[in-house]
């Protein structure tokens, strides 16, 4: 067996990376719906599309506090029962203090993500504990404390009418109120990357943290930031999704990790941090949400599915690596 | 000897990275026996010479024949294989193993098909007796080591592999005094043993001392091979940069009036690492940091940036107390501080990122408008730096991993100029560049200096110190063990402190 | 004498890891109501080597700087191929036994090529394969159910002599089978050099991708040992995504605590079963305890964030700040 040569000259490629990811992301998302058209002509409808979009607001919006992270070249696991917190903790304030609760259930819910991440982020830069392990506690703290929550004080958990609206109200032109949200929330997340000190700060952390820290950036600020932000996200989305199933229940944020995590990478930002841009992340989001909606409509036992989508996204992956070693 | 078969021959090599030509139609031959010098500037195609050689890259064109064998080395175990050893700049060795792992990390001893830790630690053990590396353990695992002992383990290394042609790659860079004799005795040796070496070296003083033969590259091409004693120093230099040189340093300025103190550091000591070190730096001054690598002199500039925790003592700038406690209060003290790391590469600079973003980091609140940064502002400002240092780029957007080493120190330097900087620390700033790139960090330094700025300079190269400097604190085991000035400071003044030799005759 | 003092300072983790839990293991028992008996020590046992075999499956691709998010689902793959292959005759059970072996080596071998030859991210590569395997046992497995030959599961839950339970025996085994003759083989140093510096491994002539490939293949097989274990334990097998997620959370920590660093080229798959051990003796205190049902999450989760928390005292003794971000 011989060993290859290492990389040598895959750097200034980076910049068509993107740009190859991304070509390749939007092909498979058209690809996709013509697939799925030729199977029923309902997918190119644009109730359909509105639908999807929808849907895949929630992920998008997890998905850009993860890419966040994911950026400074750390990952958080704490996000299913982050979103699980976010929900229990809207419901509960709304039950708990009547109208005001009402008021205060969303700025709560969030509140409470944004608390996880900032312990999270603590950890992470005070700590310098491997992300991977510290968001991977945090997560089963958060975990029992909502067990001990739910069982302990049987709070409400139902739905305020405020979170309902947000999530599937269509009061403009029939868009889905989720959907601008998801646009509110990533238009900022552009702005904060690519127009901020904050956002160059970001990127410098994700490349090499050392070099960062002697040019005087305050890399434990940004790492905080970035966690508090995924926090938020987090719980924000799980306040929607409540508001989408009208409740909120254990473990409803644990279907969202993976897709949320392989969304930004198949969007072409970097596992290792330093390097990604949203438009991939929208790209990964959408990307994922028809897949499982695909999969969903052809009745796909979940064997199936499950299958499906490990080899799609590996197969993607393996796709924009084989560029790089094209190029090379 | 050159009447015997070559060991290495390269016939109308040519290495291409995209549309750029790093080595270009080259025709290279080393003979057994002989100690071959490499030279040329960053670029010049050195490197990647000897990454064709041994087996890390392979040429995009042309033939490469060992022992006069033709050969086509896809990695570098099979140049090993054939006999090609080299010892890298960047080391090679894993810090997370012990010495003896290692030093047998391709073929250890065997037995019963599992690797033999004692026949391992005893092989160990002969390999560092035979550089004179006794006192290295070989359970001692190598991120333990002071960088100069790896790099003494890295040379025992190829050793060990009983190479027909080695190859050092600015492989003395780190070394003490001592153990750079002991490393051009055995290379002597291996040269009496037939061995071929390819010598790399920015240090022309080390290259007189032990080339048979040397060759010049310059832009991918070879220039001229030539024998020992052929071509002046001044010839060499000429054919590396080739243009003339008028002067290698600047002129110093006539002593001045003496200026305010800019930076006053009182009894600061850190561990074993600092003992009691006292110092004033003016304003307009180069002070130069000399002394054998890794008496403190690092310590010491990461200490006045805040890097270090518990360091004591006191620190003034323009006589108010500043506190260490990071770069970021270093950026803020009212004459600002700026350090020129180590290593360029994981300290200085983040090499995917591109120039612009590398440049204008340390400044980036100047530029901030509201909550947005002002591109504009932004990009003028970097422009105007880039032309002001002469760094050649094809484009603010491409990576600065795409520049030559010395364009990269230059994007660091640039990164701190652009922060004002009252009082600017560097760390060996010209370890691995090329000369003219040198002679300009020598220039910008005075022009700095002409304009107030206090410099602290630390460089392991003398002649460096001597040329630049106002003055030279040469340090020694953790504490300042003399201060050279004016016609003291020559090179003997320095390596005497340096060695610490024999206090009275300094006092006679 | 120097020897030892070097011993001692190279497996510094293995030992507080072996500290931490023979004292919790003497809480344990003291406070156990029946105390320390065959029976007991065998359940004990029992549980905790299925921990232990993926901490250790886990061990070996976070040596190479690596990581494998797959183990637990490989295990539940494992569990679920046991339940439908390892039936019949005792003969038929050993085939069906090499056969499940066989996938879980197969299965991280794929892990490993992906990883090598298509050059992705080792996390991101095994949390695609997991799905894919996870996928697969859902196949084989729909709903909970099986079977498993009996003599072979009795005997290996079960005990030798009477008294030693036989899972720590097949541990031990595998330790010194498996474990010992990996660490001192050239591929298994090479699996430490790579996760040390794999670029200075390269230039060293290191085999790098073989290292890589047997270090994901051997932890496909010893999670499959472990998914083997577990249908011995249960008589049946259970597509659970949740058992095969807490498996792969569980493993991470495990190897934590056993002093092997998530930064690669240090560490020992012996720790890791240390590790294990004392995250489900942590469990069983908080049964002798008597801990409300209600906040036993918390308290688990509390205690695994202190348990990795640990691993922050490193930074106390930092002085350089550079040092922080290596």
């Amino acid at each position: 067996m011989s060993e290859s040569k290492l990389p040598v000259a895959t750097i200034p490629a980076l910049r068509f990376a993107f740009d190859r990811s991304l070509v390749i992301a939007f092909s498979c998302i058209i690809l996709m719906l013509l697939g799925g058209a030729l199977y029923s002509r309902e997918f190119l409808s644009p109730e359909y599309l509105l639908q999807q979009l929808q849907i895949s607001a929630f992920l998008g919006i997890i998905a850009s506090g993860a890419m966040m992270v994911i950026l400074i070249g750390h990952i958080d696991l704490s996000i299913p029962w982050t979103v699980t917190l976010g929900a229990m903790m809207a419901t509960a304030v709304a039950g708990w203090f009547g109208e005001t609760g009402n008021l205060l259930a969303i700025p709560v819910g969030v509140f409470c993500g944004a608390m996880v991440g900032l312990l999270n982020g603590l950890g992470v830069a005070y700590l310098r504990l491997p992300s991977m392990i510290f968001t991977l506690g945090m997560n089963a703290v958060v975990q029992g404390l909502m067990v001990l929550h739910t069982g302990g004080f049987a709070p409400q958990d139902h739905a305020t009418d405020a979170m309902h609206f947000l999530a599937v109200g269509r009061p403009v032109f029939g868009i889905p109120n989720a959907l601008l949200i998801w646009v509110v929330v990533g238009a900022l997340t552009i702005f904060l990357l690519t127009r901020t000190a904050f956002g160059r700060r970001v990127y410098a952390v994700g490349n090499r943290e050392a070099a960062a820290y002697l040019s005087g950036v305050n890399t434990n600020a940004v790492i905080i930031w970035c966690f508090v932000l995924s926090g938020a996200a987090a719980a924000f989305a799980g306040v929607l999704l409540a508001g989408y199933s009208t409740k909120a229940y254990q473990a409803m944020g644990d279907p969202y990790l993976l897709p949320a995590i392989a969304a930004v990478v198949l969007g072409g930002t970097n596992i290792l941090g330093g390097r990604g841009n949203y438009l991939g992340t929208i790209a990964g989001v959408i990307l994922i949400t028809l897949l499982q909606s695909i999969l969903a409509v052809m009745q796909m036992p979940e064997a199936g599915r499950q299958i499906i989508y490990g080899v799609v996204i590996l197969a993607m992956l393996l796709a924009y690596g084989r560029g790089d070693i094209d190029r090379k | 000897m050159s009447d015997a078969a070559p060991i290495l021959e390269m016939k109308h090599v040519s290495k291409r990275y995209g549309g750029i030509a790093a080595l270009n139609e080259v025709d290279f031959v080393a003979y057994p026996g002989e100690i071959h010098a490499v030279l040329g500037e960053n670029g010049a195609g050195k490197s990647t010479l000897i990454k064709i050689a041994a087996g890390v890259t392979d040429p995009s064109d042309g033939e490469v024949f060992v022992d006069g064998r033709r050969v086509n080395f896809r990695n570098p175990t099979e140049a090993m294989a054939a006999g090609v050893v080299c010892v890298f700049q960047e080391l090679s060795l894993l810090p997370d193993l012990t010495v003896a792992d290692n030093l047998s990390i391709v073929s250890p001893p065997l037995r019963g098909g599992l690797i033999d830790s004692a026949g391992q630690r005893q092989r160990a053990r002969e390999l560092l007796a035979s550089i004179g590396c006794e006192d290295v353990h070989p359970l001692e695992l190598v991120r333990d080591l002071p960088l100069s002992r790896r790099q003494m383990v890295e040379i025992a290394k190829a050793l060990g592999k009983k190479p027909k042609l080695l190859i050092l790659d600015e492989a003395t860079s780190a070394l003490t005094a001592a153990d750079v004799e002991r490393v051009y005795a055995i290379i002597r040796k291996l040269r009496s043993e037939g061995v071929g070496i390819l010598y790399v070296s920015h240090r022309m003083h080390e290259i007189e001392a032990l080339a048979d033969v040397a060759t010049v590259f310059r832009n991918g091409r070879r220039i001229e091979t030539f024998r020992k004693g052929e071509r002046s120093v001044s010839a060499i230099v000429q054919m590396m940069i080739g243009r003339e040189l008028t002067h290698h340093y600047p002129d110093k300025p006539a002593p001045k009036p003496a200026e305010p103190v800019a930076l006053s550091a009182k009894n600061l000591s850190w561990g074993a690492q600092l003992r009691d070190i006292s110092l004033d730096i003016r304003k307009g001054e180069i002070v130069g940091l000399g002394g054998l690598d890794g008496q403190g002199q690092r310590s010491l500039l990461l200490a006045l940036f805040g890097v270090l925790k518990g360091v004591s003592g006191t620190v003034e700038i323009v006589g108010k107390p500043h506190r260490l406690s990071g770069p970021r209060s270093a950026m803020r003290a009212s004459l600002p501080l700026a350090l020129i790391p180590e290593d360029r590469k994981t300290e200085g600079l983040m090499l995917p990122m591109n120039i612009r973003d590398n440049i204008s980091l340390a400044s980036l609140s100047r530029f901030q408008k509201g909550l947005r940064l002002d591109g504009g502002k932004e990009h003028s400002a970097v422009e105007r730096i880039i032309d002001s240092l002469k760094i050649k780029i094809s484009d603010l957007a491409a990576a600065v991993s795409t520049l030559s080493g010395g364009n990269q120190q230059k994007v660091v330097l640039a990164k701190w100029l652009m922060t004002d900087p009252g009082i600017i620390l560097l760390n060996d700033p010209t370890r691995g560049i090329d000369v003219g790139t040198k002679q300009e960090v020598y220039q910008l330094l005075r022009d700095l200096a002409d304009k107030g700025v206090a410099v602290l300079f630390y460089s392991t190269d003398y002649a460096e110190l001597i040329g630049c400097c106002d003055r030279v604190l040469v340090m020694y085991n953790g504490s300042i063990a003399r201060e050279l000035e004016g016609q003291h400071l020559n090179e003997r003044t320095i390596i005497e402190t340096a060695l610490n030799v024999d206090d009275k005759e300094q006092a006679a | 004498m120097n020897d030892l003092r070097h011993r001692i300072h190279h497996n510094g983790g293995l030992l507080a890891a072996i500290g931490l839990f023979i004292v919790m293991f003497i809480i344990y028992v003291s406070n156990h109501p029946v105390g320390l008996t065959a029976a007991v020590a065998t359940t004990a046992s029992n549980k905790a080597v299925l921990l232990a075999l993926v901490a250790m499956a886990q061990t070996l691709p976070v040596l190479t700087r690596g990581l494998d998010l797959s183990v637990g689902m490989v295990f539940i793959l494992a569990n679920c191929l046991a339940s439908v292959l390892v039936v019949g005759t005792i003969g038929e059970g050993f085939l069906g036994i090499a056969i499940v072996l066989g996938a879980g080596a197969l299965a991280g071998f794929i892990n490993g090529a992906i990883i090598v030859w298509g050059r992705l991210q080792p996390i991101i590569t095994t949390l695609a394969t997991g799905a894919v395997y996870y996928g697969i046992a859902l196949y084989v497995r729909p709903g909970p159910g099986g079977d498993v030959q009996s003599d072979i599961a009795d005997f290996a839950t079960g005990q030798l002599f009477g008294v030693i339970p036989t899972a720590l025996v097949v541990l031990l085994a595998i330790v010194l089978i498996v474990w010992l003759p990996y660490r001192n083989s050239v591929l298994g140093r090479a699996a430490y050099a790579v996760g040390s510096n794999e670029q200075a491994a390269y230039m060293s002539g290191v085999p790098v991708q073989r290292a890589k490939l047997l270090a994901y293949t051997l932890a496909g097989f010893l999670a499959a040992i472990g998914g083997l274990m577990l249908t011995f334990n249960t008589y049946s097998g259970e597509a659970s995504a949740p058992i095969a997620g807490t498996y792969t959370l569980n493993s991470i920590a495990a190897v934590v605590i056993g002093g092997t660093s998530l930064f690669g080229g240090w560490g020992s798959a012996i720790g890791s079963i240390f590790g294990a051990f004392v995250l489900r003796t942590i469990e069983d205190l908080l049964f002798v305890f008597d801990l409300d049902p209600l906040w036993q999450p918390l308290f688990q989760g509390v205690v695994l964030l202190a348990a990795v928390s640990l691993g922050a005292l490193r930074v106390l003794r930092i002085r350089n700040r550079l040092e922080l971000f290596a």
